[in-house]
């Protein structure tokens, strides 16, 4: 035996005694490193705690909005769609459809840094630096008419930024506006004159109709196969309607960036019509990596060879493209959705 | 041979002296129930291929799906609520389903970045911030702590907000189907957070995930050291994928956005983090554009799921069951009333016996319907006395501009063939 375990068994008595508190603990886990709390812990709060060092002017944050934010809330934040309107909406909280944005309604900046920091850009989170996070910032902040052209946010005067709904918000006050109201003996019997209809949901008809979602594969998806002009370069293989029925459902994960089908826009990623047979980078519109723009300018086309390796693994087949996915494993899956694609001509 | 077997007959033998008693009356005609069947049913007089060879041998279904008869029972999305699905909210079929326990895979499903996938053994859980020893535990490390097994309605603040400025949607599914209830086993968070030691100045946590969208939260500490669970089975079996598979968090009674998915980091802090998700969302504005925060607790609340207008009644005046769920996230339901003329006269119901805190609770009340037009109404009363009020009396103090928090009485007005809607009554 060596001398290791009674060295061991030392320390953990000692480690007992110097801290009684961890008697009672179940002793299961182990400390947090400091790197590992670092890597993580990027939150940032209203007091500025969690701020990390660096600045950004209006005029970078506009070129960064353009190129990371700008699909989804629009060059000038304004939305695009159903996504978030970054701006405006000044002085509309107590009209009868708010619009509620940044400049409007969020009560503080340090949420705004949060949660671009944290969370964006949608589909490609934890990717800014801070110092881009500051120019975003501050070209959000400018699209809100709250400061100059000049401006320039840093974590020095972060805290001077005051939000025009600071003090817009009070702490949940059900408990003594509602409850006494709503806690009464309920009324059991001639609890009100008359009763009449005063609203039909019929009248909006905004359901879902509940067929769709029980349908199997919806027959003009077979019969559009036909219809689209197949580049010479595609394989015969994208005629199985069957198999383009399971490329629509693979295409799911894709489909947050990627639209297809008629009227596609470019959004996160650029609109995929046609896609099969094309140059890679090609598509009008559409701000590319510089590692996808040279690689539509060497010659990469989008043929289903091309595609299928693409699809195993973006990050290596065209290294520092901006498609933040991880890829199709799957031979199957990557089969299935480049026969979907190739079922939506130009 | 058709898809579905032949509609069952209405009633069994043993309702014949009723039936006659009915039809006396004139009230039932067209429902050609077993009493009146002129010719034998050949469903009885007939072998059927089910009752003459094999079925299905054992694994044919190693993990088994509702049979095929019941593909409608599904969850369902509102395509135009949101920008993209991977950032949506769809709906809990709670019109086709009953007892209280939601089956996990038709629970609703919210992500604010898709349902990512994460395996037990990648998986991490940090606790920092004002904590004596920062600590990380692996899956395997959760598995050793003391765990508990609770039931719990988990309801998104946003149910039924399509509703504040009117009826609008079809379905008990579309206008309250954000709400599932399941057993839960889980480590209580006070002895994680005892593990590592609160500093007496930690008097909140944030809570994040491991998404993309890391979704972070402030929790008080009181209600941190209360009754919240770090779940990591759901009714039995390991959490879904959509669900927050392997870990995610249990807020009892509070808005669903709280108990967040993929679990990955508790930080304590001495103040709140005033986060995306409790600023900008889940705020709730009122007339004045004033905006009420952290409005955390869920009123009580019911719904008729059936009759209800994906369930319309189809076998004519009779015997009718009128069933739905309440839940309340002050406690437990005491009390469910049933009417059927908009809210002028109120019948209790039966509630079901087993009554768990923070629950959903099932109700029903047996009615022999006359085939005249209803307006069905429920309405819980919850262990603290308070009453589930109408969406008028909630406007009267809210305004029409939240989206947040509608717990109002709904109305179906169920019409003489039996279809029903979603309407409004004064």
């Amino acid at each position: 035996m060596s001398k290791f375990p009674k060295v061991a068994l030392g320390l953990v008595l000692t480690t007992v005694l110097a801290m009684p508190a961890f008697a009672e603990k179940m002793g299961l886990g182990r400390p947090a490193l400091a790197a590992e709390i670092d890597a993580w812990n990027h939150d940032v709060r209203p007091d500025g705690q969690g701020l990390p060092e660096g600045s950004g002017d209006v005029a970078t944050g506009e070129t960064l909005f353009s190129a990371n934010c700008a699909a989804c809330h629009g060059e000038f934040a304004e939305g695009v769609d159903n996504w978030p309107k970054l701006a405006g909406g000044a002085g509309t909280l107590a009209d009868q459809d708010p619009l509620k944005t940044v400049g409007s309604y969020w009560p503080y900046l340090s949420t705004t840094f949060d949660y671009v920091h944290r969370s964006m850009p949608y589909g490609n989170a934890q990717t800014l630096e801070p110092n881009d996070v500051y120019a975003i910032l501050a070209y959000i902040l400018y699209s809100n008419d709250l400061v100059g052209e000049d401006f320039t946010l840093s974590k020095e005067n972060f805290l001077d930024v005051k939000m025009p709904n600071a003090d817009g918000f009070f702490v949940d006050n059900r408990e003594t506006v509602e409850l006494p109201e709503f806690s009464k003996p309920a009324c059991m019997e001639n609890c009100k004159d008359k009763v009449e209809i005063t609203a039909y949901a019929s009248v909006l008809d905004v359901t879902p109709d509940e067929k769709k979602a029980t349908e199997p594969v919806p027959a003009v998806v077979a019969d559009a196969v036909p219809a689209a002009e197949p580049a010479p370069a595609v394989e015969v293989a994208s005629v199985d309607p069957a198999l383009i029925a399971s490329g629509e459902k693979v295409f799911k994960k894709c489909a947050a960036c990627h639209k297809v089908g008629e009227g596609a826009k470019n959004g996160v990623g650029p609109m995929l019509n046609g896609v099969v047979g094309r140059a890679a980078g090609a598509v009008e519109g559409y701000k590319y990596s510089a590692a996808m723009a040279d690689a539509g300018a060497n010659g990469t086309v989008w043929d289903p060879a091309t595609l299928d390796t693409y699809l195993t693994n973006p990050k290596t087949a065209i290294p520092k493209n901006k498609m933040s996915f991880a890829g199709l494993p799957k031979p199957e899956d990557r089969a299935a959705v480049i026969a979907y694609l190739g079922s939506f001509s130009q | 041979m058709s898809e579905r077997p032949t509609e069952k007959p209405e009633f069994g033998p043993t309702r014949r002296g009723f039936l006659r008693a009915s039809v006396a009356g004139g009230a039932l005609v067209a429902t050609g129930g077993a009493a009146f069947a002129q010719t034998p049913d050949p469903l009885i007089t007939e072998v059927q291929p089910w009752a003459r060879v094999f079925g299905d041998g054992i694994d044919a279904t190693p993990y088994g799906m509702p049979i095929r008869f019941e593909t409608d029972v599904i969850r369902r999305n509102v395509p135009w609520l949101t920008a993209d699905v991977t950032s949506s909210i769809n709906f809990t079929p709670i019109h086709a389903l009953d007892g209280t326990i939601t089956p996990a895979g038709c629970g609703f499903e919210r992500h604010h970045s898709g349902a990512i996938e994460l395996a037990k053994e990648d998986y991490r859980l940090m606790i920092n911030g004002l904590v004596e020893t920062p600590l990380v535990f692996t899956y395997a490390d959760l598995e050793r702590f003391p765990r508990e097994s609770r039931v719990h309605f988990l309801e998104c603040a946003a149910n039924s907000g399509m509703e504040w400025a009117g009826a609008q949607l079809n379905g008990s599914q579309f206008t309250h189907g954000m709400v599932h209830n399941m057993e839960y086993t889980g480590i209580p968070l006070r002895l994680l957070l005892e593990e590592a030691g609160v500093k007496p100045e930690g008097k909140w946590i944030l809570v994040e995930g491991a998404d993309a969208s890391s979704n972070g939260r402030s929790i008080p500490m009181e209600k941190a050291l209360d009754d919240c669970l770090v779940a990591f089975k759901a009714n039995g079996e390991a959490l879904r994928k959509e669900h927050g598979y392997p870990v995610r968090l249990v807020v009892p009674g509070w808005e669903g956005n709280m108990w967040v998915k993929w679990l990955r980091r508790i930080e304590v802090g001495d103040m709140p983090w005033e986060t995306r998700e409790e600023t900008s969302k889940y705020t709730d504005t009122m007339a004045d554009g004033s905006a009420r925060k952290w409005t955390w607790i869920m009123d009580a609340k019911s719904v008729v799921t059936s009759p209800s207008p994906q369930m319309p009644i189809k076998s004519g005046p009779g015997p009718v069951v009128i069933t739905g769920l309440a839940w309340s996230g002050r406690g437990t339901i005491t009390r469910v009333d049933v009417s059927m003329d908009g809210g002028k006269t109120w019948h209790e119901a039966r509630l079901q016996p087993h009554s768990h805190d923070k629950a959903l609770h099932r109700f029903y009340f047996d009615h022999v319907w006359d085939g005249s037009e209803m307006l069905l109404q429920s309405r819980a009363t919850d262990s603290t006395g308070y009453v589930q009020p109408t969406k008028n009396a909630l406007r009267a103090i809210r305004g029409l501009n939240s989206v947040y928090h509608n717990n109002g009485i709904q109305t179906w007005w169920v019409k003489s063939d039996g279809e029903a809607e979603n309407v409004e009554v004064s």
